[in-house]
């Protein structure tokens, strides 16, 4: 038989990554249209994201299908794994660059502006006066003065909600593995509520901080740096949480097996590398 | 099953003809020739706009173009070389070459192979599109520093999402290799192995994955501190200008060892098969690609010596950029060392990888010149850095893929090329390179500036023989392409092995290669 073990399944022509392709060319255009001001823009912006989505559905749909047909190895499960785990390191780094402004920022950039180290005249030429401190919004007070984010009340309570959530997310894991469906199917369940609530809290705070703190996106290098951070993070739970809802979804209809999971391994995965950038952004710029 | 026996009955040939084909193609071949031509076309466009330069530079004073149309070419120039013309060159040589060097039926992940190639043609529609909008193209050097470069005009956002797509193409390439490598390989072919540009591609795409999305970051950075306030790099709100450049360049050394490792590689496939020698000291090759892999990462900041960096830090990043001289020179002694009493033979490849050895060293020679703190602080943004990265990047990167695509093509089109023609392509090549670029590196000496229209008229000599060097080199290039269509036209049959004896499993299938190989793995 042709279908053996060490052969590997190399699929047909496909429509999807060019139907991908166009979208993002489509959002690219879109987003560009909207931020020089055309009345345009945000239309075509979406226009390029319900491409993408209708993308997501066929594509996935597709190697859903081919798994559930027998199609794949366990050879093609590996180079699933490593892509989906090369692909978190991508993430990973993307962090990095954040946090890498984020760190150079409080040890370097301020403390010069304040006048530390030989040979910056900046503090006594342009800003004599300016105390480096942090958190700050530099020698002009960008965006007006305003409180810091406290790392007390919602932060703290945000940072046990995605805790609890990888404990709930391993548990269902195990359950997987040792064909407890109901168990599976109920821990997976929490840790979208869990999920979903994380983000429900980072909204609150948000608007906490617009309304009550004056710390906005543009309350120089502290509101840039908080907010982005914390911004981007908020992204990747929103999509963690979607892939985890379409997982609750398929383990409802029998999807996975204790020895084949690639989908929920993958979402299981990308949600602990959620888990651990908060919990790096709860100490570096809530805490410290 | 029955699904599979009827696949297997049409897997000689494509599953869709015309322009179909091409859009929805998963076969590692199908999308490693087009990368190859997108980056064939790109290097044309990117070649036209450096001979723009050329020709406003041949001269003192301002004669054909603008200052701001001038900047515009200099910073669409590196980005289209960089980023359309020898990225995409390598990853098509990857594409190719890998599944058939360690023995797959194809790419690890087939559908985002051709994901990832097909971002690329979108992306620079939108970057070269940016040349006709109100304001011009980006202007501020291919290095994007801000503030400078925050003063684009229309095109700015644009300039940043098309560099964005650039990024993921690039990231979902990346991984789509390293997985090929790692899980795809034949029984029997462990690591050590593994062909050295399969090793060199490896290495490269760990690079890739690790710095292109750090570049998406301080890009991203950018994006919101025009248009949503924020003050990364502006000082009155506590950010720092030169904050950027540390992120820029800690994704920009990795870049251009991304730009260099895959000719590594391919140089150490064609040295050996010429000289008939196994390589010497493939080990040794392995560590030092690994080696500069690792430095890599901490020698960013010997771009910006004139920052001014505290001591201790310009200290550190002097020592670790010479430092990278070391692996590098293990791998320049290992090809001289499998020359070194082989039976060699001068075909067009050849020849190509020796002037490779010759002429990177002399830009990896002005490198660890640029490296020294007190010499930098003096060379920095003259044209003696400009002559050094086109020394390393041109007879270096650019040679490198020209040796691997005369290399390899007999395998892909069955066909052998016009050797008479490779003999004319390399030597005008190797001499208008030299015409170009090495006089670039006394006008550096004498403090011309790069990235400026205009000089002072003791430069006129060394840029008139430059200028001719370039249009020289260019014209060069039209051989090239001749070649190439002959080839893919017909010539002398190719037979499996091609060369004398290579070794390699990619000889081991018949040329030109089928559409589909190793169906069934080989033993190794
Ligand atoms: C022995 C190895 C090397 C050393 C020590 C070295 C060192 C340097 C230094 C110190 C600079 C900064 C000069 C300045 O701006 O003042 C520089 C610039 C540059 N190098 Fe190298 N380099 C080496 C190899 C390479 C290789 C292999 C490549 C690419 C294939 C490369 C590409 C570049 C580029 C593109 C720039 C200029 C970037 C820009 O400012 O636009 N270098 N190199
Ligand atoms: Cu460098």
């Amino acid at each position: 038989m042709a279908n053996t073990k060490t052969d590997y399944y190399v699929p047909h022509g496909s429509p999807w990554p060019a139907v991908a392709s166009a979208s993002m060319f489509v959002m690219a255009l879109g987003g560009a249209l909207w931020l020089n001001g055309s009345d345009a823009g945000r239309a075509v912006l979406f226009l390029g994201l319900a491409g993408l989505i209708v993308m997501m559905f066929g594509w996935l749909g597709t190697v859903i299908r081919e798994n559930i047909a027998g199609l794949y190895s366990g050879q093609v499960d590996r180079s699933f794994r490593q892509g989906m785990a090369w692909f978190i390191f991508s993430e990973v780094m993307f962090f990095f660059g954040f946090f890498g402004a984020l760190f150079y920022a409080r040890t370097l950039a301020v403390p010069w502006l304040g006048g530390e180290g030989i040979g910056t005249g900046t503090n006594s030429v342009l800003w004599p006066g300016f105390e480096a401190d942090w958190p700050t919004n530099g020698p002009e007070a960008v965006g007006g003065s305003f409180e810091p984010m406290g790392w007390g009340g919602l932060p703290l309570l945000n940072t046990a909600l995605l805790l609890a959530s990888s404990v709930t997310i391993t548990i269902a894991h195990h359950a997987l593995k040792n064909s407890n469906r109901l168990r599976l199917n109920l821990f997976t369940l929490a840790t979208v509520v869990l999920g979903v609530a994380f983000l429900y809290f980072q909204v609150v705070e948000y608007v906490h901080a617009y309304q009550d703190l004056n710390l906005r996106l543009s309350t120089g290098i502290y509101g840039s740096t908080f907010f982005m951070l914390t911004g981007f993070h908020g992204a990747h739970v929103t999509l963690g949480a979607i892939m985890l809802i379409v997982t609750w979804l398929r383990i409802a209809r029998g999807h996975f097996t204790p020895n084949e999971h690639f989908g929920f391994q993958a979402v299981a995965w990308y949600w602990h590398f959620v888990d651990v950038v908060w919990v790096c952004l709860f100490i570096f710029v809530y805490v410290l | 099953m029955s699904e599979t026996t009827q696949a297997r009955e049409h897997h000689d040939g494509p599953h869709a003809t015309g322009i179909r084909r091409w859009l929805t193609t998963t076969n590692h071949k199908d999308i490693g020739t087009l990368y190859l031509v997108f980056s064939l076309v790109m290097f044309l466009v990117g070649g036209t706009m450096a001979l723009i330069i050329r020709s406003e530079l041949f001269q003192p004073g301002l004669q054909l173009v603008d200052p701001h149309f001038f900047n515009q070419m200099t910073t669409m120039h590196a980005l289209v070389m960089i980023f359309g013309a020898l990225m995409p060159a390598f990853v098509g040589l990857a594409n190719w070459q890998i599944p058939l060097m360690v023995g797959a039926p194809d790419m690890a992940l087939p559908r985002m192979n051709n994901w990832s190639f097909w971002i690329l043609p979108p992306a620079f529609l939108l970057l070269l599109a940016t040349l006709f909008m109100p304001g011009g193209a980006p202007a501020g050097g291919w290095t994007l520093y801000p503030p400078l470069i925050l003063q684009t005009g229309d095109a700015f956002p644009l300039v940043v999402f098309s560099l964005h797509l650039l990024g993921a193409s690039s990231i979902l390439g990346a991984i789509n290799i390293i997985v090929t490598i790692t899980n795809m390989r034949a029984p029997g072919m462990g690591f050590m192995k593994m062909p050295l540009f399969v090793w060199t591609w490896l290495i490269t795409a760990y690079l890739l994955i690790g710095a292109m999305p750090v570049l998406a970051g301080a890009i991203t950075m950018l994006l919101t501190d025009r248009y949503f306030g924020t003050s990364f790099f502006l000082a009155a709100g506590g950010g720092d200008p030169v904050m950027f450049q540390h992120i820029f360049w800690f994704f920009g050394h990795p870049e251009v060892y991304i730009l260099i490792l895959p000719a590594f590689g391919i140089i150490s496939q064609v040295i050996p098969t010429f000289a008939r020698k196994p390589l010497f000291g493939y080990t040794s090759m392995v560590v030092a690609t690994s080696a500069i892999a690792f430095l890599s990462y901490i020698v960013w900041a010997h771009h910006m010596f004139t920052t001014g960096m505290p001591q201790a830090g310009m200290l550190f990043f002097m020592i670790s950029t010479m430092f990278i001289a070391v692996p590098t020179g293990v791998k320049i002694f290992n090809w001289l060392a499998t020359l070194w009493r082989g039976s060699i033979s001068f075909e067009t490849p050849m020849l190509f990888a020796i002037a490779f050895v010759v002429l990177f060293t002399i830009g990896g020679f002005s490198g660890l010149m640029l490296a020294l703190v007190p010499a930098d602080i003096e060379y920095h943004d003259t044209y003696f850095v400009v002559a050094h990265f086109h020394y390393v990047l041109v007879p270096g990167a650019i040679f490198g893929v020209i040796a691997g695509v005369y290399y390899w093509l007999p395998k892909w089109t069955g066909h052998m090329y016009d050797e008479t023609l490779g003999k004319w392509h390399f030597w005008l090549s190797t001499i208008f390179v030299n015409v170009l670029f090495f006089p670039q590196h006394f006008l550096g000496l004498a403090s011309m500036p790069r990235r400026i229209p205009d000089y002072s008229v003791q430069f006129t000599e060394f840029n008139m023989i430059s200028t001719i060097g370039a249009f020289g080199f260019g014209l060069s290039q039209l051989l090239f392409v001749w070649m190439l269509i002959k080839c893919v036209k017909g010539g002398s049959r190719a037979s499996a092995e091609v060369w004398d004896q290579p070794q390699g499993l990619e000889w081991t299938v018949p040329s030109p290669a089928p559409y589909h190989t190793f169906e069934t793995a080989p033993r190794v």
